[in-house]
């Protein structure tokens, strides 16, 4: 049973929740007969305990200072990973490492991968991928040629388990480390006030047909009296500049499932939805009744949102 | 400063869900009546990153290579018109169905064909299939360093640094040349061609290269041979359950919104 591999992540908090994710996948493909799944943590002997917890079976450990590092820096542990462990599937998240990692690894292995990949299934021992494509107007169900079969995966596809304490299993260090041309001079985080974004139960999102940047202070006002509610914004009002680019839903920036999604002004362009769909409710004001983003909600205003907006915030706090 | 931008023609990304159709037995989509194919938009931004890399270094030449079928020479003369100074078309029957892989393996081809160059630019993804595997995959390919989804770039002597957008914020990184550097939106618009650019574009050559004169064999490419087979390409069914909410002026139509989503539990 050649198994999968897993490649966790960490960020400033610890382990990265994407990890979790992958697991969550990994474990599901094992119960369909895909073997055991090993896990590669560049993080500490804590964290590949916390991995074990989550489903994996075996952890590799590669040095902590290769997080953050640029991808070819973790690409001579992924393939010692996938070497000892006898793997013949790779996932990791579609995140700013894998985006760069997955396409790396399958072209020195020559073999496809599968980016922002939706769900996995197993078929006759193979692996079946299905993504979207065409900005979200599409859906691809692809195959691989050869071995190891690579795999991004979109957050939120896939359930992270439940931690279980009690799973144990090996944890093998690897001293495999790569030299990147590309030297990170420094990284800036957004900044970040309140609630993360992909972590909210609430997304209040606006977009193009706010007309300013201005309008956003209500969408945080409308947060702001909402438990757990953060606010996003779609491609078209980063790009002219109203909300900083971390905080953008869609196919190119953030996927959010929150239990309830509020766009305001926003038309759900194929690529849009692409990063919200999983939503569990959304509400849309927006003038256009025949929009996109009307369509797949469960409630809409239709009407201008200048003045359906103040109400509405008003009408929340009189609830509370 | 020679810099070489692929740039790759496709279907409208803005192509409206209605208009969108797929032929499911051929695993093909079907040209939308009207819509004209346009260039991947990351790539005009790549272009336009490289203008402004040759101006601030005052010289050398931009090559504008792309694969596809002979309505891609607009791509290339988009290009030209903003300024850019050769093209290469990639066209070959052979490549009817290639998949990004394979893409990569013949670029990679072509741009050692090309020859002298300092970088090579590209764009974060095509908007087709959505990958963004062949900036990585050229670099592995020809062993060159590369920058994804980069907001600017700046050269000094023998490397550039460029500012790139993560997940959760800007990273900024120093690289040597040459290297693949791949353009994210978030880089800003690029310049529209004016008419008299465009008629000096005309005169611009364009060549053409098959898969021979380039060295790329018959089972290297095509649906056959491709290294992540597609197996099914449809459209995601939409139901529409919406309730529009009633009211007689905008104000109350929030106050109904609002019970509605407490009714709901939803807030
Ligand atoms: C490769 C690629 C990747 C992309 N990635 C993303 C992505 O990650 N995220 C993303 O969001 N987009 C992305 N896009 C862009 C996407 O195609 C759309 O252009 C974008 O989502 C449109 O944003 P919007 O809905 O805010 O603007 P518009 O489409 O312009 O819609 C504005 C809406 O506001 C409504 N409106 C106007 N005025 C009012 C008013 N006063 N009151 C109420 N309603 C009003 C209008 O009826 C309309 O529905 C991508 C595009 C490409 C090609
Ligand atoms: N057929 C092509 N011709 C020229 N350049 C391409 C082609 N396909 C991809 N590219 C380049 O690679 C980038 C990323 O594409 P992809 O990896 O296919 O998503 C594009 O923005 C282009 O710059």
């Amino acid at each position: 049973m050649p198994g999968i591999l897993v490649i966790a992540e960490t960020n400033e908090d610890g382990v990265a929740p994407i990890s979790f994710e992958l697991l969550g996948a990994a474990r599901e493909l094992s119960g369909q007969g895909a073997g055991d799944v090993a896990a590669l943590i560049a993080g500490s002997e804590a964290q590949a305990k916390e991995l074990l917890a989550h489903g994996a079976d075996s952890v590799y450990t590669a040095n902590g200072t290769l997080a953050g590092q640029p991808a070819d820096a973790l690409l001579p542990a992924a393939e010692a990973a996938l070497q000892q462990s006898g793997a013949d599937v790779v996932l990791m998240g579609q995140t700013s490492l894998g985006r760069d990692l997955g396409p790396a690894l399958a072209f020195r292995l020559k073999t496809g991968v599968s980016m922002d990949t939706v769900e996995l299934k197993l078929e006759g021992g193979r692996l079946r991928a299905t993504r979207s494509a065409y900005g979200g107007n599409a859906r691809a169900e692809h195959t691989w040629k050869s071995n190891p079969q690579v795999v991004t995966l979109k957050a939120k596809s896939y359930d992270p388990l439940e931690a279980d304490a009690g799973r144990s299993g090996n944890v093998t260090a690897i001293d495999a480390a790569g030299e990147s041309k590309v030297k990170v001079l420094g990284t800036e985080k957004a900044e970040s006030t309140g609630i993360r974004l992909e972590d909210a139960a609430i997304v209040i999102a606006g977009g193009r047909g706010l007309g300013d940047a201005s309008a956003f202070e209500s969408l945080e006002q409308l947060a702001k009296s909402l438990p757990n509610a953060a606010v996003g914004a779609s491609r078209a009002a980063c790009d002219l500049g109203w909300y900083p680019p971390a905080l953008q839903v869609g196919l190119t920036g953030k996927t959010v499932s929150p239990n309830l999604y509020v766009a305001i002004a926003i038309s759900g362009a194929s690529q849009h939805m692409a990063g919200m769909a999983g939503s569990k409710n959304i509400v849309s004001i927006n003038k256009d009744a025949d929009s996109n983003m009307v369509k797949v909600s469960k409630f809409a205003i239709i009407d201008d949102y200048k003045k359906v907006l103040p109400a509405l915030i008003e009408a929340v706090k009189k609830l509370s | 400063m020679n810099i070489i931008v692929c740039v790759k023609q496709i279907p409208d990304p803005e192509t409206p869900a209605s208009s969108f159709r797929v032929d499911e037995a051929a695993k093909k989509v079907i040209p939308a009546q009207g819509i004209a194919p346009v260039v991947n938009p990351y790539d005009p931004q790549a272009t336009e990153a490289a203008l402004r890399l040759r101006d601030a270094d005052g010289g050398g030449k931009i090559t504008v290579i792309s694969l596809g079928p002979e309505s891609a020479r607009d791509a290339i003369k988009h290009a030209l018109a903003m300024g850019a100074d050769e093209g290469v078309l990639l066209n070959d029957p052979s490549f009817a169905g290639i998949d990004n892989f394979q893409t990569a393996v013949a670029l990679s081809k072509a741009i050692e064909k090309v020859g002298e160059y300092d970088l090579i630019l590209m764009g974060r993804a095509s908007a087709d299939w959505d990958m963004g595997v062949v900036p990585a995959g050229v670099g592995q390919i020809l062993g060159l360093p590369v920058v994804t989804v980069a907001k600017a770039i700046e050269k000094n002597d023998g490397s550039l640094k460029v500012e790139r957008v993560l997940d959760d914020g800007f990273q900024t990184v120093e690289v040597p040349t040459p290297a693949i550097v791949s353009i994210s939106n978030e880089f800003g618009e690029p310049r529209y061609p004016q008419l008299r650019q465009i008629m000096l574009a005309a005169k611009k050559t364009v060549q053409i290269w098959s898969a021979a004169d380039i060295g790329v064999g018959a089972d290297e490419v095509g649906a056959a041979n491709s290294w992540l087979p597609l197996e099914a390409l449809y459209v995601p069914k939409v139901v529409s359950n919406v309730e529009i909410i009633e009211g007689d002026t905008p104000e109350e139509k929030a106050r109904t919104l609002a019970q509605k989503l407490r009714a709901a539990k939803l807030i």
